[in-house]
């Protein structure tokens, strides 16, 4: 294999893994917020203690974060060196405005979080609270606007083979940012409310601390009914500007070979690439169009109208973008049945509801990595869009061998560290919230 | 001057200042772990060791998170050729810190596997303390470049003795820095302990310190020359001196300050010996990376400096009001 396939899956790898720890962060710091603001307002220990148990769990979510994080933050330099030179001078920003913005901020104050409850007034630490679900959406938003910048990139000219910073507001807010900004975090809310929603729904089975469980789940629920409904609405506008802002990457995503108005939805296909045709295809006709543009006439663009060395390959964008989907609608329709349960006050009792809740934890995740991948794989062969190419981006001075070497024991070590981190979080929930002692270390 | 210029030296200044943040800080911690086999006897030590860090290692680790973008924002060349060229290396330290990140956490809740977690943390503190000095050792003497900047040597380049002895000098300066905050943190037995152990590496540290100065003048000798970085080297020592006076008479807080003063001294001389370098060519010198052929643009350098004069204030504030609530020992 080249160095540059070893590359990508190295940073596929090292990206992919990072990525299940921050949204899983969003949603909790969002819960620890609110069971904090009731804490002070109620003044009832049991939010207290719920407020405990959700800290011990972020915990852990942060501290692997911040060890798959590091590998990020040097892996341009590593695997991309040609791609720092080039784009260094508007990629690197993001970046270390991240760090002084945000992750200072957030892992100071998660410091007082687990450590600092008796060590703080009670005001100091809901503003602790507030300051670790502040910072790190904010840290969410610098590592979106660079990721964006690759999608969509803005604000530049090329200079002597070298992309240069022309305006600095317009790199940051390009075309994609905000709705790519918003639909992540609201995966994250979805993952982080529905993990809290699958534990209390684990306690009520079991039948253990149930007025605990009843709290969470209630809140937790609520949010992840709200965020999962509203994410449709996100995905929509996202797609909408995939469409208009990298046609190809969207063409790819429903398997459009032929450009055409009245352009179908795809519900399922099996592409063939080299033959540029779909081998099975079930669509809703003229529905992308209208989606796209309101407009059923609209004509949308096809994989065959773009230069065969500028399309991203089909197969992989297609399914995780259409896995993806299916996920967010069954996430609806899980939503839909709690609303239902709810309003007949029969939620903390309905068994299989509450054991599809608790066996729907994973499913955000794969949404999530789907989501990355159709977004990432979509924008192949470009690492920039429309100004680097992935192949041209590699560090010419690391060989193949060295990125095996380093591939396989990353590969190795985040295995352990995933099977850890799953047994350490269960270890927690099966000591229960009730008995949950807050003592720093 | 030009104003890119400027404000190219103000980013070397700037990068500096977060080298000298993160070690000062992460230098702690790191020391703590390099330490944690001589100084904790039972359960009870490691667990104290532990909570005097647990609150501060992620905050200070974000010093080199930050320092890693600003050199990748202000100088993407020199970002570019070091995390490339040193490529295995790397690889090795990151493992380490991975392990090193998730030790204490782990430590805490892992209770079958606490020996291994405890070694995660040795290892994973060890292993970074000495690479990062191997690592300035390899910028300052040189690495052999191509016209494209990328490094063209192999991994036994990178240990050459220089290099080796500035690992060596690293380690110490962080040992020193490590039980300066044990000795601050601890009480009793362990503290005694931390006394001891602190006399040893003062004692170990200025060999290792005099040796370092005769190798950069041996094989740099073109730094004879340089004043200020004479300035530094006695600000050393007169660090070092009232580092022992302090130890001593047994002023903690006293060795705790001194031990990180020696630390932005050994900057001090780094800096002055090496401005405008950012990373030597030794085979063709006109390869070497400097302030001037490896910066960003004037505007990224200007919104960079921006974001500094806005974001670090407040991050040295509420890191400095942190640490105080965290005062004292428990």
């Amino acid at each position: 294999m080249s160095a540059t396939l070893l590359s990508r899956i190295q940073f596929g790898l090292a990206a992919g893994f990072h990525f299940l720890f921050p949204p899983t962060t969003f949603g909790l710091t969002l819960l620890i917020l609110i069971f904090e603001i009731l804490h002070l307002k109620k003044k009832e220990e049991i939010y207290l203690k719920i407020s405990n148990f959700l800290i011990k769990i972020l915990g852990i979510v942060f501290v692997l974060g911040v060890a798959s994080g590091i590998v990020l933050e040097f892996a341009f330099g590593n695997n991309w060196s040609n791609y720092s030179r080039m784009v260094g001078d508007i990629f690197g920003a993001p970046l270390a405005a991240e760090g002084v913005f945000a992750f200072f901020l957030e892992s100071v104050f998660l410091g007082v979080l687990i450590f600092g409850r008796n060590k703080v007034s009670k005001k100091f630490f809901l503003l602790s609270a507030f300051l670790v679900f502040f910072a790190s959406h904010l840290s969410g938003f610098w590592i979106i606007v660079a990721n964006s910048w690759m999608q969509t990139p803005m604000g530049f000219k090329i200079e002597g083979g070298r992309a240069v910073l022309t305006n600095f507001f317009e790199a940051v807010m390009n075309k994609s940012t905000l709705i790519r900004y918003i639909h992540t975090i609201i995966a994250g809310w979805i993952t982080g409310s529905l993990l809290v929603a699958g534990i209390s729904a684990y306690y009520l089975l079991k039948e253990r601390g149930r007025e605990y469980a009843k709290i969470l789940l209630r809140t937790s629920l609520i949010i992840f009914i709200i965020t999962s409904i509203i994410q449709l609405f996100t995905g929509h506008f996202h797609s909408v500007q995939v469409s208009k802002t990298q046609p190809e990457k969207m063409a790819a995503y429903e398997a459009l070979w032929e450009t055409q108005s009245f352009a179908p939805f795809s519900i399922f296909a099996i592409p063939d690439e080299k033959n540029e045709k779909n081998i099975l295809y079930i669509g809703i006709p003229g529905l992308l169009s209208f989606l796209i543009d309101f407009n059923p006439e609209y004509e949308v663009k096809g994989l065959k109208d773009f230069p065969s060395d500028e399309r991203p390959p089909v197969i992989l964008p297609f399914y995780s973008y259409h896995i993806m989907i299916y996920l967010g609608i069954y996430f609806i329709l899980l939503s839909l049945v709690g609303i239902f349960l709810f309003l007949k006050k029969k939620i903390y009792d309905t068994k299989w509801y509450l054991k599809i809740l608790l066996y729907s934890i994973p499913l955000p995740y794969f949404a999530n990595e789907f989501g990355w991948i159709a977004a990432e794989v979509g924008r192949q062969p470009w690492a920039v869009y429309k100004v680097l190419k992935t192949k041209d981006a590699i560090s010419p001075s690391v060989s193949a061998p060295q990125v095996l070497f380093s591939l396989i024991m990353l590969s190795l070590i985040y295995l352990f560290l995933l099977i850890i981190f799953i047994y350490l979080i269960k270890k927690i929930v099966k000591k229960g919230i009730e008995g949950i002692s807050y003592e720093g270390y | 001057m030009e104003t890119i210029d400027v404000l190219r030296i103000i980013w070397f200044f700037l990068i500096g200042l977060l080298l000298v943040g993160y070690s000062i800080l992460d230098g702690f911690d790191l020391g703590i772990g390099s330490l944690f086999p001589l100084l904790a006897k039972n359960q009870d030590d490691k667990r104290k060791l532990f909570k005097s860090i647990g609150p501060f290692w992620d905050g200070n680790e974000v010093w080199l998170l930050t320092g890693g973008g600003a050199l990748f924002a202000a100088f993407p060349h020199a970002y570019a050729t070091v995390f490339s060229g040193f490529y295995l290396a790397f690889m090795i330290l990151l493992f380490a810190l991975i392990f090193r990140a998730v030790s204490i956490e782990f430590w805490y809740h892992d209770e079958e596997r606490r020996r291994f977690w405890e070694w995660a943390f040795v290892i994973g503190s060890f292993l970074p303390s000495v690479l990062f000095g191997v690592a300035l050792g390899n910028v300052i003497i040189g690495i052999p470049l191509n016209e494209n900047f990328d490094f063209v040597g192999n991994f036994f380049t990178l240990l050459r003795p220089y290099p080796l002895i500035l690992g060596i000098l690293g380690l110490l300066m962080i040992l020193l820095q490590g039980i300066s905050y044990s000795i601050l943190k601890t009480d009793g037995e362990l503290k005694e302990r931390s006394y001891r152990i602190a006399r040893k590496i003062w004692i170990i540290f200025i060999i290792i310190f005099i040796i370092s100065f005769i190798a950069t003048l041996i094989w740099m000798p073109e730094n004879l020359t340089k004043l200020l970085a004479w300035f530094f080297v006695a600000l050393s020592l007169l660090f070092w001196i009232l580092y022992g006076i302090s130890l001593n008479k047994k002023k903690d807080g006293f060795c705790f300050l001194f031990s990180s003063l020696l630390f932005v001294s050994l900057w001090g001389i780094v800096g002055s010996i090496h401005f405008p370098y950012l990373v030597r060519a030794n085979n063709v010198p006109e390869y070497s990376l400097t302030i001037y052929n490896a910066s960003s643009s004037l505007l990224t350098l200007k919104v960079m400096f921006i974001i500094a004069l806005i974001g670090m204030p407040f991050v040295i504030g509420y890191t400095i009001y942190v640490y105080n609530v965290f005062k004292g020992r428990d």
